[in-house]
C-alpha cells in the first residue's frame, strides 16, 4: 500500500488545511478570525468551511453577540485525528525524499 | 504534488498555528529601556537610602514613600515603552495589536503578577517587610513563564532565572536590593538585547 493513500483528500487544499491548523491549536476561531489569518473572501472561505464541515471534521456554531451574528468553528475529535493521520503522510513522504 | 510542495505545507501549517495563538510582535528593545529604567529607578533608591536614612528605613518616612514612587514610576514608564514600541512593531509587521492572541497573552500575564502584586501590599500592610524583593521576582518570573505559551517561547526562560533570582533572595535577604538589580535590570537589558538582535534586526 502506498502512503499516498493517508494523504486526506479533505486537506489537499491550502484554505481547508489552514483552516484545520488554526483550529488544532485554538479552542475554537470565528469566521472573521479565520478570514483575516487566511486572507480569502467571505464566499472563497465559507465553502471550504462547508466542506470540512460536512466530513465532520469541524463543528459551526452560530450564536449572536450583542445583535452581531457570530458564527464560530472548532475541530471534532475525528477532524483532530484525520488532520493528524495527514501530517504524518506528509512527513513520510518528505523523509522518503 | 511534488515534495516540495509538501514541505510548502508543512512550512504554512506551522505558520498558521503560530499566528494564530501566539503575539509575536513584542519589541526587544522595550526589554532593554525596562532594565535601564529599573537600574537608574534602584541607583536613585540606593542614593536616597544611603544619604538620608540614617541606617533606618521608616516606612512612613519619606524616604520609604520616595522609594516606593519611585518603584511605580520605573512600573509605569516601562509599561509605556512596551506599549508604545510593541504598537510601533506590529503595524510594522501588518499584524493587529489588539486581537485574540495579544488579549490572551495579557491576561495569563496579569494573572499571576496581580495576584503577586495583591499579595505583597497585604503582607507589607501586615509589616512583613523583608520578602516584598523576592516575591516580586517570583510572581513576576511566573507571570513570564505563563505568558510565554502565547507568546515568543524564549520568555519562558526569562521567567525561570526570575523564579530563581526570587527563591535565592528569600533565603538571603540582606541581598535582596542587589538581586533586585539583577533580576529587574541587568537581565532584562541583556534579554532584551537578545531579542532584538534575534528578533528585530532583520
Amino acid at each position: 500500500m502506498s502512503i499516498i493513500t493517508n494523504i486526506n483528500k479533505a486537506f489537499d487544499h491550502r484554505i481547508r488545511l489552514g483552516i484545520m491548523s488554526i483550529l488544532m491549536v485554538n479552542e475554537y476561531a470565528d469566521f472573521k478570525t479565520l478570514k483575516e489569518l487566511l486572507e480569502v473572501t467571505d464566499g472563497n472561505l465559507a465553502s471550504h468551511t462547508k466542506a470540512l464541515e460536512t466530513a465532520e471534521y469541524i463543528t459551526v456554531e452560530k450564536q449572536f453577540i450583542g445583535r452581531k451574528p457570530n458564527t464560530r468553528y472548532a475541530t471534532t475529535k475525528l477532524g483532530r485525528a484525520a488532520f493528524k493521520k495527514h501530517i504524518e503522510a506528509l512527513e513520510k513522504i518528505i523523509n522518503k525524499q | 504534488m511534488e515534495a516540495k510542495d509538501y514541505l510548502k505545507d508543512i512550512s504554512e501549517i506551522k505558520n498558521l498555528m503560530n499566528k494564530s495563538s501566539r503575539f509575536i510582535s513584542l519589541s526587544g528593545l522595550s526589554g532593554i529601556l525596562a532594565g535601564v529604567y529599573a537600574l537608574i529607578g534602584a541607583a536613585v533608591a540606593f542614593w536616597l537610602v544611603t544619604n538620608h536614612s540614617y541606617g533606618t528605613l521608616l516606612v512612613d518616612g519619606w524616604v520609604f514613600k520616595t522609594c516606593v514612587l519611585i518603584l511605580a514610576l520605573v512600573a509605569f514608564f516601562s509599561i509605556t515603552t512596551a506599549i508604545f514600541l510593541t504598537t510601533r512593531k506590529a503595524k510594522k509587521n501588518n499584524e493587529k495589536v489588539w486581537d485574540g492572541t495579544s488579549r490572551r497573552l495579557i491576561l495569563n500575564f496579569l494573572i499571576p503578577l496581580v495576584t503577586g502584586g495583591i499579595y505583597i501590599l497585604i503582607i507589607l500592610a501586615q509589616q512583613k517587610y523583608g520578602q516584598a524583593g523576592a516575591l516580586m521576582l517570583i510572581f513576576y518570573g511566573l507571570a513570564l513563564v505563563n505568558a510565554s505559551k502565547y507568546s515568543i517561547g524564549d520568555i519562558r526562560y526569562l521567567g525561570f532565572i526570575e523564579i530563581i533570582l526570587g527563591l535565592i533572595c528569600a533565603l538571603l535577604p540582606g541581598y535582596g536590593f542587589i538581586l533586585w538589580v539583577l533580576g529587574f535590570g541587568v537581565l532584562h537589558i541583556i534579554y532584551g538585547t537578545i531579542m532584538y538582535i534575534k528578533y528585530d534586526k532583520k
